[in-house]
């Protein structure tokens, strides 16, 4: 079991956190700016992927994938999980104290609960699972 | 809310994207705990080592299949109704699934802080959206 976190491993996690809501804003901006998709013309979905906005929200998350990857080389899935989801309670203390935004008492509620829950998965084990030659075989039966 | 799809048309996109992402993250997890740790990789052979480890990896591309299956179902959902609400429900229930999956499928060791740890994100993720 790995216990602790080098601060370039925290500085990738970090990134990991804030990636996600900046690039699923931007596809959300150029996704509802286009006309409504059907399914019976689904290659339409693919020149939605050059226009700007778009585009720059799928740079992020190719940033953010990078960083994943790297996150899930030395960290546990669930343990990876819960730092993803600390870019809600980023979007939302930028939210309200840059954009002066009020949140409601809902929405501080759902920062606090994220934040006690990435709190009581960073003070465990970074790292549970068994060697790499261990994994290679789980790997296989995950295929299987 | 929801533009122009019902209830049911709504649940199954959302389950589609659930579905594929828990498919895909498990199995990329998979093929980079395989590999061992990027850093050490990168500081061995480069980031061209690391690239080449990564992408010699036929596992990682299988996920990286349903990672963009994924993609492709958030963006239909995103042109259909509000982030606000694909956001929160796809990925507090993906949480979920993952949660499971790292248990079974990874054999990570999923104690009572983790899941303590899942529900509580998921639940905050669900209170974000209100």
């Amino acid at each position: 079991m790995t216990h602790r976190l080098t601060f370039s491993q925290f500085t990738i996690l970090a990134f990991v956190s804030v990636s996600v809501p900046l690039g699923d804003g931007c596809l959300s901006r150029g996704m509802t700016s286009l006309p409504v998709i059907s399914l019976a013309h689904p290659a339409t979905l693919i020149t939605a992927v050059f226009t700007p906005w778009i585009g720059l929200g799928i740079a992020l998350l190719i940033g953010y994938f990078a960083s994943y990857l790297t996150a899930l080389s030395w960290a546990d899935l669930t343990y990876v999980m819960p730092a993803t989801a600390m870019g809600n309670v980023f979007v939302a203390l930028i939210a309200h104290f840059w954009l002066h935004e009020s949140i409601s008492w809902q929405r501080w509620l759902g920062v606090a609960l994220i934040t006690v829950g990435v709190a009581f998965v960073a003070h465990g084990p970074v790292n549970t699972t068994p060697t790499i030659e261990a994994q290679k075989q789980i790997g296989q039966e995950v295929v299987r | 809310m929801i533009l122009n799809s019902s209830f049911w048309a709504s649940a199954g996109i959302i389950a589609t994207i659930v579905v594929t992402s828990s498919t895909g993250e498990v199995l990329t997890a998979a093929a980079m705990k395989s590999m061992g740790d990027l850093d050490e990789i990168r500081a061995q052979s480069g980031m061209k080592g690391a690239i080449g480890a990564v992408v010699t990896c036929p596992l990682f591309f299988t996920g990286i299949f349903f990672m963009a299956a994924a993609f492709f179902s958030l963006l239909f959902a995103l042109n259909r109704m509000n982030l606000s609400l694909v956001g929160p429900a796809a990925a507090s229930l993906t949480l979920v699934t993952n949660t499971m999956a790292a248990k079974f499928f990874l054999k990570e060791n999923v104690d009572r802080r983790r899941w303590t740890a899942a529900v509580l994100v998921c639940v905050g993720v669900y209170f974000l959206a209100h």
